[in-house]
């Protein structure tokens, strides 16, 4: 635990009106750590997902990554600075195709201005070819390289959701978050999830914060977990600290439950 | 790539040869100066669909108020030529460039609104730009200004090349990719790292510059250009061609902008019913095609897919 956190919030709260949807939230995450953030509905969770991604600016508190404060930075910026995500409802580029999905990701990391793209100066070309030749290579990672021309719309469901993990990779990210990626899915094809999940973080030298219900995947793959209820930190700690941790199973199961187990 | 590039040359040389004929037609009195005039009206048309399908059809910013920039582009080389004595080139020029500009100044505040309310503001511009020159003496309020007949099929052909290149090339690119994606989905696109009011922005203003040269154009083809002209309802004509050829696709916005200036030149001999007719194409049009003339489709997509039987991945989804 020697190594500077990657990402440490400090009691982070947001209002909206008066509602206190996140309230003193604290999280450290260290290089290479595969953290669970997990909750009964409406926890927060997500909301946790957009202070970090600066959708909110959070109310109070700081995000430091990366040694940077970044609470109040519109969402591209950061993107740029090395945190990106995916969705809890899967939030593709439609219309587009399965390539340009990716090379849009890419776009940040290119460098060929609009003037060269009109006049199609031949830094478009270089730039164009390079973004093309990474793309591919991202998407034979996925096992997508087969429909890269197909519209992103017309994938089967767990390719959706796997093109929305290889597109939020190919940002470029040190930190990636990924809003309930099991969501929908058949024990199997949440397997392979879990598969892809521990590749890419050895891969890409990840660190990675994920959002679950699914408490096999929850409890299999991450090495710390935190839970949120009603927008409170109730609880951290391994999976089996947080399994028989009393507040957890009160914001899970209910109250009675708890006191007739005592 | 090389099949791209060929596919462009073919096409720029297409177009030059067609240019070539028509002006031999022109030349040789073969064509009389009523469809002459109809050629640089379709040009021009087809120059304010494709400058708006760039702010609609790909970057998905519902903007209504693209007759002001055409008002701008015109008064402006106007008062170039006709004032200040300037060439008609730098007129062109110029009015796009005052369009470009005014697209800038209008692009960062209010793109940063969203669907109805964009559109509101947008058309609350042009009917500015509108109220303001019916209020300059020095333009001729509200009786119009006088201009030369400048605009030749030459010059207005040579403006619809510059503009279709310039907006295909600025689409397929990076740049291009980053606005659909914006159009797609604004949330997602900010969260991969594009500065989403950027390239909004930078629609617009590429947009609003070739709405000044089609307004350049279309003041030196009329000899007079009156405020009434660019009231909202020319915005909507325009907005006309670009759903009507479907959102999003290129060819079907100039496909609509010629077929709907043939209808609506030759209904001209037909006025009691003309705007009838006009209307019932429109309807028919939504009524069987409700995704426009091309839907998103390209018609290069069709010409590739003949040409070169490209072979589909199929539905074999690996894993």
């Amino acid at each position: 635990m020697e190594a500077r956190p990657i990402l440490h919030v400090s009691q982070v709260g947001i209002n909206f009106g008066g509602l206190k949807a996140v309230d003193g939230f604290n999280l450290k995450l260290y290089p290479g750590g595969l953290i669970g953030l997990i909750g009964p509905n409406g926890a927060g969770k997500t909301t946790v997902f957009n202070l970090l991604t600066g959708v909110y600016t959070p109310t109070e508190g700081d995000i430091v990554f990366n040694g940077e404060r970044i609470n109040g930075l519109a969402p591209y910026k950061v993107t740029r600075k090395g945190i990106s995500r995916t969705f809890q409802n899967v939030r593709l580029f439609n219309e587009q195709s399965v390539l340009d999905n990716v090379k849009v990701a890419y776009h940040s990391l290119a460098s060929h201005s609009i003037f060269s793209s009109i006049f199609r100066l031949r830094s478009h070309f270089i730039g164009e070819k390079e973004m093309e030749a990474k793309a591919l290579a991202f998407l034979r990672i996925f096992q997508l390289d087969k429909v890269k021309d197909e519209k992103a719309k017309n994938l089967p469901y767990g390719g959706q959701r796997r093109l929305e993990i290889a597109r939020a990779l190919a940002a470029g990210p040190k930190l990636l978050l990924l809003d309930e990626p099991a969501a929908g899915m058949n024990p199997q094809e949440t397997k392979d999830l879990m598969e892809l999940i521990s590749f890419i973080r050895e891969q890409f030298n990840l660190t990675i914060l994920l959002i679950e219900h699914d408490m096999k995947l929850v409890m299999g793959i991450c090495e710390r977990i935190s839970v949120l209820d009603h927008g409170l930190l109730i609880a951290e700690g391994t999976p089996n600290e947080v399994q028989n941790h009393p507040k957890v199973i009160e914001a899970y199961l209910g109250e009675e439950v708890v006191s007739s187990h005592a | 790539m090389l099949k791209k590039v060929s596919t462009f040359w073919l096409a720029i040389v297409l177009a030059f040869v067609f240019y070539g004929v028509v002006q031999l037609l022109i030349l040789n009195g073969f064509l009389n100066p009523f469809y002459t005039n109809t050629l640089i009206f379709i040009c021009i048309n087809i120059i304010l669909a494709v400058s708006l399908h760039l702010v609609i059809g790909i970057t998905g910013q519902f903007s209504i108020g693209h007759a002001g920039f055409l008002a701008l582009g015109a008064y402006i080389s106007a008062i170039m030529t006709m004032k200040l004595d300037m060439p008609f080139s730098f007129a062109l020029f110029a009015g796009g460039i005052v369009a470009a500009l005014a697209g800038l100044v209008v692009g960062i505040p209010s793109l940063r609104l969203r669907g109805d309310y964009l559109a509101i503001a947008t058309l609350g511009f042009a009917e500015i730009i509108r109220i303001i020159f019916l209020n300059i003496d020095y333009v001729g309020g509200a009786a119009g200004m006088q201009v030369t007949h400048a605009t030749t099929w030459t010059t207005s052909f040579l403006c619809l090349i510059l503009t279709i290149v310039v907006i295909v090339n600025f689409t397929n690119s990076r740049h291009g990719r980053a606005c659909i994606s914006i159009r797609e989905n604004e949330i997602a696109a900010d969260a991969m790292g594009i500065n989403t009011t950027y390239y909004k922005v930078a629609a617009f203003v590429i947009g609003s510059f070739f709405a000044g040269i089609a307004g350049g154009l279309y003041a030196h083809n009329f000899y007079i250009i009156q405020p009434a002209n660019f009231g909202f309802l020319k915005s909507f004509d325009i907005l006309i061609l670009v759903v009507l050829g479907g959102l999003g696709s290129l060819s079907g916005a100039v496909i609509s902008a010629i077929l709907l200036t043939v209808v609506s030149t030759f209904l001209q001999e037909l006025p009691e019913t003309r705007m009838i007719i006009y209307s019932l194409v429109l309807v028919l049009v939504m009524l069987y095609r409700p995704q426009g003339l091309m839907g998103t489709r390209e018609i290069t997509d069709y010409f590739g897919n003949w040409k070169w039987k490209r072979v589909k991945g199929g539905n074999q989804y690996g894993g």
